[in-house]
């Protein structure tokens, strides 16, 4: 019998349409993946299970589980049937626990707000459920606090509270998308194991493609709030019917020509660079400890290069970044940048031949100023900066550079969508024509299809301005095609750096061997499909 | 958690050490010789020198702010120049008055905000709420003062259920005490009822809005249930912060509903002595206030750390 039914959902917010026409199903123990990019109603079919829209949400169809019409339930019977029937964890593990609770607490809530048994019972299944979830009561005992966990350990305590009481169907909304890739690698094992133990069923939200073919059992491929095609996984990879799942496909896996290097001149050179941080006094008069975030780093990007720095959160990656801007003093070595070294007093003339392009496409604009504004904002690091005409032309040409239009220049940001905001940010890195651009996880926030686009836009301008860049990010697959050569990173240390495709194809050290392994990949996509789309 | 108080401990008295000396300086070069003004304009030279000698005002600066700070720790706050009393029993009697006030004051308006501000963020955006919303907007408008003289008007000329002013001290017994602070504590509380109710909201919405009260009703509660288990001890930290300020306000701050109600209070001992150039008398209130504020700053910071495990944590 069928678990889950959803026929023929649609949802209006205010006057607009969310969800047109959604119907799918998941069958005990089946996983079935939701996937589409941002605004395609992932989520909000989710949140229309568990009855958990925003207020203004008014919900058509049906969705049924086992037999109980979800939309007609009162708010009291939806609280009894949310935690016991069906669970869900969501996205981000860091803020998804009260930091104010111990996770035994969270975890029992589940339990006792259902009245499913008394305290001390209750209390034996909590450490239970924890140690199933990975997380043993020698070394995470209930009273443990959220901020004490890492993000990884957070998601399992959520994966906890979802099936303390063994729901009939656990709903996943981007369970890895903060995670780590090796992190990603055990959660992802986790609920594969926790399905078939329980025989649940798991209904999975994720833009992650190459995940969803690892994972799933059924895929079902959502566009503007409308199921655009669904089918068994092996059968859809093998099918795809639909244009868009084809792009969808062709997007996550976007390959770019990159032009050839020149000849080997040094621009960024770092020299056994080390980074300490303080930590916290031991005792009230004691000294404070250090924590060495950069490890003795040397590497050296040349003039007409593209080099990638890959490794997982907390490895240093960031603080190596601020440290090349100029931003935090070295402790030991040094940076020079074209032969000049590099401080925090550094000289705008130094700094002008240096420039960065951040993740957040949103957070790093001030909404205030016209887009000619922002995207000239490093002319105040030139002592000649253009005027007048010269001014503009240049904005304009800048614009024209990165596929906008030199009327662009005197909208607001807000105007912009995502993947517009950041041709934004590489225009007004481009601007000063900088000696190297720092791309910090530059295409991470992006949908793939903008991805695959931005990917594109990079490549030409690689021809067309002789770019060198340090492209810094935890994402493989990206890394591998728009890098010539990389860093492999971990613990404050590079543990491996050599040619983009030899490391990729026969990495050494263990770590990147590790990080190659737990990156899920896509499956190859037939021939007559992969060049029938346009990203 | 013991390492954190201790840390907040030494902060408190690093305080408390400057406040004094910027206390004593500003009062110092503030013009005005205390002597002379207390003997009129057309004392003799050699009367004004008698009498500073007999003040000790002829004495160095620095050995008047040593034995100023020396006194206040044994208790010693010096005597007052134009009452010849010493100042602390001048200012114990009045903080007999004004402590009790504020308290009184901040009990009322925790009162009211703590149900209004969560009444009103739980029916966000509906009648209840715009109804408490505008209460508080007219509340923080409308001065004490005016407050003040509508409630004497109204409980204590018209309905006769309260004293118009005057306080009967304590030895009347603590009904009629309470009962003489009753309306000067409504005054001072309604305009900090109205403050904290539209914090206590506002912080309520923030953390309505945040991923772990979603994670909450995931879990099956209701809304109520998720407000009351995750949200309010989430919610206190920014209302913690300003109950302190409150409290540091309504202590010194009340010296128009004093005069309004005729109390023998701390901020009106302060105005007459500023009058009267009777700085040993405004040093020590003001140290005396400075005290206050720091302390309930600490014990601000102290419930912090009870109410959020990662400040016990961090040291």
């Amino acid at each position: 019998m069928t678990l889950l039914d959803i026929t023929n959902l649609s949802l209006k917010i205010g006057g607009l349409s969310v969800l047109r026409d959604v119907s799918l199903t998941v069958d005990p123990g089946e996983v079935v993946a939701v996937t589409g990019e941002s605004g395609s109603g992932k989520s909000m079919t989710a949140l229309a299970v568990m009855q958990l829209l925003p207020e203004r949400a008014r919900t058509k169809g049906y969705v049924t589980l086992e037999g109980t019409q979800l939309l007609e339930q009162s708010e009291a019977q939806m609280c009894a049937i949310r935690g016991r029937s069906v669970g869900m964890v969501f996205q981000e593990p860091m803020t998804a626990l009260n930091p104010l609770k111990t996770i035994g607490e969270q975890v029992m809530e589940t339990i006792l707000i259902h009245q499913a048994m008394p305290r001390a019972e209750a209390e034996v299944r909590t450490c239970e459920v924890l140690e199933r979830v990975g997380l043993p009561q020698d070394r995470f005992p209930l009273s443990r606090y959220p901020h004490e966990l890492s993000g990884g350990q957070r998601q399992r305590v959520v994966i906890a509270m979802a099936i303390a009481l063994r729901p009939r169907l656990l709903i996943a909304d981007e369970p890895t998308t903060a995670l780590d890739v090796t992190t990603q690698a055990q959660i992802l094992e986790l609920l594969k194991d926790l399905v078939q133990e329980y025989g649940m069923g798991l209904l999975i939200i994720t833009h992650d493609l190459a995940v969803v073919a690892d994972l799933a059992d059924r895929i079902v491929v959502m566009r503007h709030g409308e199921v655009v095609e669904t089918g068994q996984t092996q059968w859809l990879l093998r099918n795809m019917r639909h244009p868009y799942t084809r792009m969808l496909f062709a997007a996550s896996n976007h390959q770019v020509t990159l032009p050839d290097t020149p000849a080997q001149h040094p621009l960024l050179e770092v020299r056994g660079a080390v980074r300490d941080y303080k930590t916290p006094r031991e005792s009230l008069f004691g000294k404070p400890g250090r924590y060495r975030a950069v490890n003795n780093v040397s590497f050296t990007l040349h003039r007409g290069e593209r080099l990638g720095l890959v490794g997982e959160s907390g490895c240093g990656k960031s603080t190596l970044t601020r440290a090349i801007l100029g931003l935090e003093p070295l402790q030991e070595g040094e940076i020079r940048l074209a032969g000049t070294a590099v401080t925090p007093d550094l000289k705008s003339a130094i700094r002008q031949k240096m420039q960065v392009v951040f993740q957040d496409p949103y957070g790093s604009f001030n909404p205030r100023h016209r887009v000619a504004r922002l995207v000239s904002e490093p002319f105040h690091l030139l002592d000649d900066a253009p005027t007048g005409s010269a001014r503009a032309d240049l904005i304009a040409e800048t614009l024209t550079a990165v596929g906008l239009e030199p009327e662009d220049g005197q909208k607001y940001i807000h105007q912009f969508s995502g993947g517009q905001r950041q041709r934004i940010a590489i225009a007004r890195a481009l601007i000063t024509r900088p000696e190297l651009i720092i791309f910090d996880e530059a295409v991470s926030a992006l949908d793939v299809s903008v991805r695959a686009r931005i990917l594109d836009l990079m490549a030409e301008l690689c021809s067309a301005y002789d770019l060198s860049y340090l492209f810094i990010s935890h994402d493989l697959s990206v890394v591998r095609t728009i890098t010539d050569r990389c860093l492999v990173m971990q613990r404050g240390e590079i543990v491996e750096q050599g040619a983009t495709e030899e490391i990729f194809a026969n990495p050494r050290h263990p770590y990147t061997q590790q990080l190659i392994a737990a990156a899920p990949v896509l499956p190859e996509i037939p021939e007559q499909n992969a060049h029938s789309q346009q990203a | 958690m013991l390492r954190y108080a201790l840390k907040r401990l030494l902060s408190l008295l690093l305080s408390l050490a400057v406040a004094s000396l910027v206390i004593f300086l500003v009062v110092e070069v503030a013009p005005g010789d205390p002597a002379s003004f207390m003997l009129g304009v057309n004392a003799q030279a050699d009367t004004v020198a008698a009498l500073r000698a007999e003040l000790g005002l002829d004495q160095g600066q620095v050995a008047r702010y040593l034995s100023w700070v020396t006194g206040m720790l044994g208790g010693d706050f010096g005597t007052s120049y134009t009452y010849r009393t010493p100042v602390a029993e001048m200012i114990a009697d009045r903080l007999w008055v004004s402590l009790p006030l504020a308290v009184y004051a901040l009990a009322l308006s925790t009162l009211i905000a703590f149900p209004a501000g969560i009444y009103a963020a739980a029916r966000r955006g509906r009648g209840g709420d715009m109804a408490v919303m505008g209460a508080t907007q007219l509340g923080v408008a409308v001065p004490n003062f005016w407050f003040a003289m509508m409630l004497v008007l109204i409980f204590a000329i018209n309905l006769r259920w309260f004293g118009a002013g005057g306080f009967p001290g304590w030895e009347a017994g603590i009904g009629a005490g309470l009962h003489a602070l009753t309306l000067p504590a409504i005054a001072l509380a309604l305009p900090q009822a109205a403050i904290l109710t539209r914090v206590m909201r506002s912080a309520l919405l923030d953390i309505l809005g945040e991923d772990f009260m979603r994670s909450a009703r995931a879990k099956g509660l209701s809304r109520r249930q998720a407000l009351w288990r995750h949200g309010l001890r989430n919610a206190l930290i920014p209302v913690l912060t300003i109950i302190g300020l409150q409290f540091s306000f309504l202590l010194a701050g009340a010296i128009i509903i004093e005069q309004v109600f005729y109390l023998p209070g701390l901020g009106r001992l302060v105005f007459q002595a500023i009058s009267a150039r009777d700085l040993i008398v405004v040093e020590s209130v003001v140290m005396l206030l400075v005290f206050a504020v720091i302390t309930v700053n600490f014990l601000v910071d102290l419930a912090y750390a009870l109410v959020d495990p990662r400040l016990r944590s961090r040291t």
